[in-house]
């Protein structure tokens, strides 16, 4: 199948083309640069004065996994307020604050997303996360292996394993899980709630391993690295909501001693203690340490106001904030010596100063951050807002004048505490293609995915220009996955099933020896059980792996 | 002859993976670790392996069809039982969105306690692993746990090793309301626990009590429908000294008027201890015959639990009006499709509406169904994953045998074709 984009505006800044007419070649589902000269095309698209970008991806979204099915079965109420229709072609379902796993497929598509990454699988849940995300059409999808409070690890560091031992263990891990990258909440916080900690700062030790955050950041971030991971440790800090915090995370960047590492939601972590209400923005000096440390990257988890529901493996910070749960229900979980969760339902408010403030806070971060490759546009759906806000959030970055006409109808108190309205910057097509697409897609460390270029898989979304920039990206003309057009308008026209990328680090076989012991000892299964195999995903006809490169290990 | 290891089983809802089986042909015998659930369970023989259209045997493309000729030609059917691995249960729930079907799972009746408490203020609960590790204090309300899981006890009480305790047979059992019905719960070192009898329809009033104690408030009565509150301030005291406290109860069990009130007040007095300086969680029992299963998939697929209506073309929850034994009692609904893989006793309930049975091999009906097409178990007749009682961990069932006979996804999946 040969298929013709004619003439397009293109935006694909991993070739480096910012904004050029450019026709596109798709054959078999991948970019080539020109067609064999004899081959007949098969289909063409008109797309002269159209702006084309790669599919876009989100690299940190709560699509799958135990604690999003609790976050739906929480909530009913918000559910009836979004039924979505069967159709010939698409399934029915719910959506909202946590759509159910079809209804996300196909709305993340109508949006120009082909690919979303959920953030925290814990290894005993990473069947659910994956079974799940085995029922999101049209995406493809991935995640990142959830550590450092299971008691396994903290096992580890209590004994004085070597780092060597701790990479075998990571790699052997992301292996059972199906993973692409590691991830840590709250550093030993989860299991500190456990022995009945209630905080637990960078350097406060956990009553029972004596371990602290930072030495876990620490054995983390060097195991991520020493076995090749491309995506860096993605870190959900300390004192996540606290006022203060900013200090807990600039420590934590510059704590980590030049290791690659992803600072998540970081919004949630840039609080001061300054004026009437000690609480403060902190954006500006994130921003200024994300600058300044080429090894830090960060996604902001910028909060937009209404109903949703947080769902996070950080159970010690959401049961302490569980008071303001709107409505009054939450749900808090220890899960099986490996991690826990809390799930809490919130309304942001623009009249309410720390709901205002937040919001100015994540904006302040998207627009002092000078490099567009070391941030990323996330709502940490649904904890910040769901992704659906995602069209409103990219006109807020674009438009500085309709950014000032919201800043001015949130809490007058909040407007006063943040520099949002001296800020000038508007994001740039490019820049948006760089936040959603190709940076996302070299952070994950895909090799060939959110890109136009030749090689790379023809995921595309094209749009309308519209300088209401909300409504230009709500509603693609065309997306094409795999080079198969699956919306038009706006509005699934066709599904297919993406593939689940991973990552396959090596490691000692004889990990699994201490591994088996912990197990029958400890645990309450099998060490065979707890492996997922491939099978598990590709049995079923329509799913599949995807397996990326490593770096190279010295 | 082959022997195989390390089996897990869907049966018991504990997720017991130890077991090990004698497979000789379509034989299945357990060897080790078996129980009074698992090992019939397992040895269940194989009778029936064609499909049936009243009566008659036809082959299964015939039998598909008929059913699907008998759910088109029906206003308002009812995926029943509900009672199979996830494959089998995203199977119930593509038919019944094309069908615009009630799904019903058939324990639903007895988890609505739990998700009515769920859905009005939550809880706090934990996992198998959590309790085998740092529970050291178990208040068991309601129920005969080891009448519910014979091997409870064996695997995450009396285990010999743990993380966090120095000897686990110092834990404390407490029994409120059901006295149990044998002596797991007698620790190793032969300490029985205590028990506190009531009537399962006083437990509200007693579990009111205990709460109200956890607080500190002043409770004037000397006793409360036949337990001494003293003995009760004592339990109180107990919990909050302890470190991790774990309340259990099977919704199921507790079949008074209003009961999801009594998983609140448990709920909530457990919320209550997490603020007075000390930890501790909920544990609810179930996961038999895949009813956190199909409580999952459900959940995922239409975003509620697993009494869910497709008719109006998208999901609708009420965890009463669609209940399917009301429904069918009622004439709201006029087909039936009962799905049970994992229980020949579980049939499908009375009824005159057109029938069909996708169920596991040997099951004897009273009345014909219309269409009866016996399948394959997961975990013995093909792999598949179910969730344990802890609706945290799905574990990967394995294929044990070569019967032949299909899937519930595949049966499932090829009607929802032919719809
Ligand atoms: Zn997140």
């Amino acid at each position: 199948m040969l298929i013709k984009l004619t003439g397009g505006t293109v935006y694909d800044p991993a070739s480096g083309i910012d904004g050029q007419v450019k026709t596109l070649f798709v054959l078999d589902g991948k970019f080539i640069n020109q067609p064999p000269a004899e081959m007949p095309i098969d289909k063409e698209y008109d797309l002269k004065g159209k702006v084309v970008m790669a599919g876009a991806i989100d690299m940190h979204t709560h699509i799958g996994g135990g604690k999003g099915n609790i976050a739906r079965m929480l909530i009913p109420e918000d559910h009836r307020k979004d039924p979505v229709y069967r159709s010939d072609i698409t399934r029915s379902g719910c959506g909202h604050a946590m759509p159910s796993s079809f209804t996300a497929g196909y709305r993340y598509a109508e949006m120009g997303y082909t690919a979303g990454f959920e953030p925290a699988i814990l290894p005993v849940n990473a069947r659910q996360a994956h079974m799940e995300m085995a029922d999101i059409p049209i995406l493809d999808k991935g995640g990142y292996v959830m550590l450092g409070s299971d008691d396994y690890l903290l096992r580890m560091l209590t004994a004085k394993k070597d780092q060597k031992a701790i990479n075998d263990y990571v790699a052997w891990t992301m292996n059972a899980a199906k993973a692409i990258g590691v991830k840590v909440v709250n550093p030993g916080g989860i299991n500190a709630f456990k022995f009945n900690q209630r905080q637990l700062d960078l350097d406060e030790k956990n009553a029972h391993y004596n371990v602290t955050p930072r030495e876990i950041l620490q054995v983390l971030a060097t195991a991520v690295k020493e076995i090749g991971v491309k995506h860096p440790l993605h870190v959900h800090g300390c004192n996540l909501g606290v006022p203060g915090n900013v200090e807990t995370t600039i420590d934590t960047m510059q704590g980590i001693g030049g290791l690659p590492m992803h600072l998540t939601h970081i919004q949630f972590h840039s609080y001061g203690t300054e004026g009437d209400f000690k609480f403060s923005s902190g954006g500006a000096a994130i921003a200024e340490a994300i600058n300044k440390n080429k090894n830090i990257t960060a996604d902001v988890g910028q909060i937009l106001f209404g109903q949703t529901i947080t769902a996070s493996g950080d159970n010690m910070r959401q049961h302490a904030n569980h008071g303001f749960a709107n409505p009054n229900k939450w749900v808090c979980m220890d899960i099986e010596c490996d991690a826990g969760c809390g799930v809490v339902p919130f309304k942001y408010r623009d009249q309410n100063f720390v709901n205002a403030l937040q919001w100015a806070i994540g904006l302040e971060i998207f627009l002092l951050v000078d490099d567009p490759w070391c941030v990323f546009l996330t709502t940490d759906h649904p904890n910040g807002a769901p992704f659906t806000t995602y069209p409103h959030l990219i006109r807020l970055l674009m438009d500085k004048s309709f950014r000032n006409d919201m800043l001015a109808t949130i809490h007058p108190e909040a407007q006063k505490m943040t520099t949002l309205a001296s800020i000038d910057r508007e994001y740039s097509l490019q820049e948006i293609a760089i936040l959603t697409r190709a940076g996302a897609a070299k952070l994950i460390g895909l090799d060939d995915r959110g890109s136009l270029g030749e090689g790379a898989w023809a995921d595309i979304t094209v749009y309308t220009e519209n300088t209401d920039r909300e409504k230009m990206f709500e509603k693609p003309d065309y997306v094409f996955k795999d080079g198969e057009l699956v919306v038009v308008d706006g509005k699934v026209v066709h599904t297919t099933w993406g593939t689940t990328h991973i990552v396959t680090p090596e490691w000692d076989n004889s990990v699994e020896k201490s591994l088996e012991k912990y197990f029958d000892r400890f645990m309450t299964m099998k060490l065979g059980n707890f492996k997922m195999s491939n099978d598990e995903i590709t049995e079923d006809g329509r799913g599949s792996l995807t397996a990326h490169s490593l770096n190279s290990i010295s | 002859m082959t022997e195989i290891t390390e089996v897990p089983s869907p049966f018991c809802g504990i997720g017991a993976d130890d077991l090990s089986v004698q497979v000789d042909g379509n034989s299945v015998k357990v060897t080790a670790n078996g129980c009074t659930v698992n090992t019939p369970a397992f040895e269940q023989s194989i009778t029936d392996t064609s499909a049936r259209v009243n009566g008659e045997e036809v082959s299964l493309g015939l039998a598909i069809a008929k059913a699907a000729d008998l759910l088109r030609a029906s206003n308002q059917p009812i995926m029943g039982g509900c009672a199979s691995d996830v494959n089998g249960m995203r199977g119930v729930m593509a038919v019944a969105d094309k069908a615009g079907a009630v799904v019903d799972n058939m324990n639903f009746t007895g988890a609505r306690r739990n998700f009515l408490a769920l859905q009005d203020t939550g809880w706090m609960n934990t996992t198998l692993a959590e309790i085998k590790n740092r529970c050291d204090y178990l208040l068991v309300v309601g129920v005969d746990l080891e009448g519910f899981s014979p091997r409870f006890f064996e695997r995450y009480l009396w285990n010999k090793e743990s993380m966090f305790l120095d000897d686990t047979s110092n834990r404390e059992i407490v029994y409120l309301g059901k006295a149990p019905s044998g002596n797991a719960s007698t620790s190793p070192a032969g300490v029985s626990a205590k028990v506190l009898e009531c009537a399962d329809a006083n437990l509200p009033e007693v579990m009111a009590v205990l709460r109200a104690l956890v607080k500190n408030k002043k409770i004037v009565a000397e006793s409360v429908c036949g337990i001494a509150v003293s003995e009760l301030q004592t339990i109180a005291e107990q919990l909050k000294a302890t470190k991790y406290s774990v309340v259990t109860w099977a919704a199921g069990a507790l079949n008074f008027d209003q009961a999801e009130l009594t998983v609140q007040m448990l709920s909530e007095m457990v919320k209550d201890l997490n603020t007075v300086d000390t930890r501790s969680s909920g544990f609810p029992l179930g996961g038999k015959e895949g009813d956190q299963t199909a409580n999952q998939v459900c959940g995922w697929i239409s975003a509620y639990p697993a009494r869910a209506k497709f008719s109006a073309g998208y999901p609708e929850y009420d965890p009463f009006l669609f209940d399917s034994a009301v429904m069918l009692e009622n004439g709201e609904a006029d087909a039936l499709c009962w799905v049970q893989a994992f229980n020949i006793a579980s049939v499908p309930p009375k009824t005159d509406v057109p029938t069909i049975v996708v169920a596991r091999s040997g099951m004897v009906f009273d009345k014909e169904p219309d269409v009866f097409i016996p399948v394959g178990t997961p975990g013995i007749d093909h792999a598949g994953h179910a969730y344990r009682l802890d609706s945290v961990v799905a574990i990967r069932l394995k294929k044990l045998r070569h019967s032949g006979l299909p899937s519930t996804a595949e049966v499932l999946n090829a009607i929802e074709q032919a719809l």
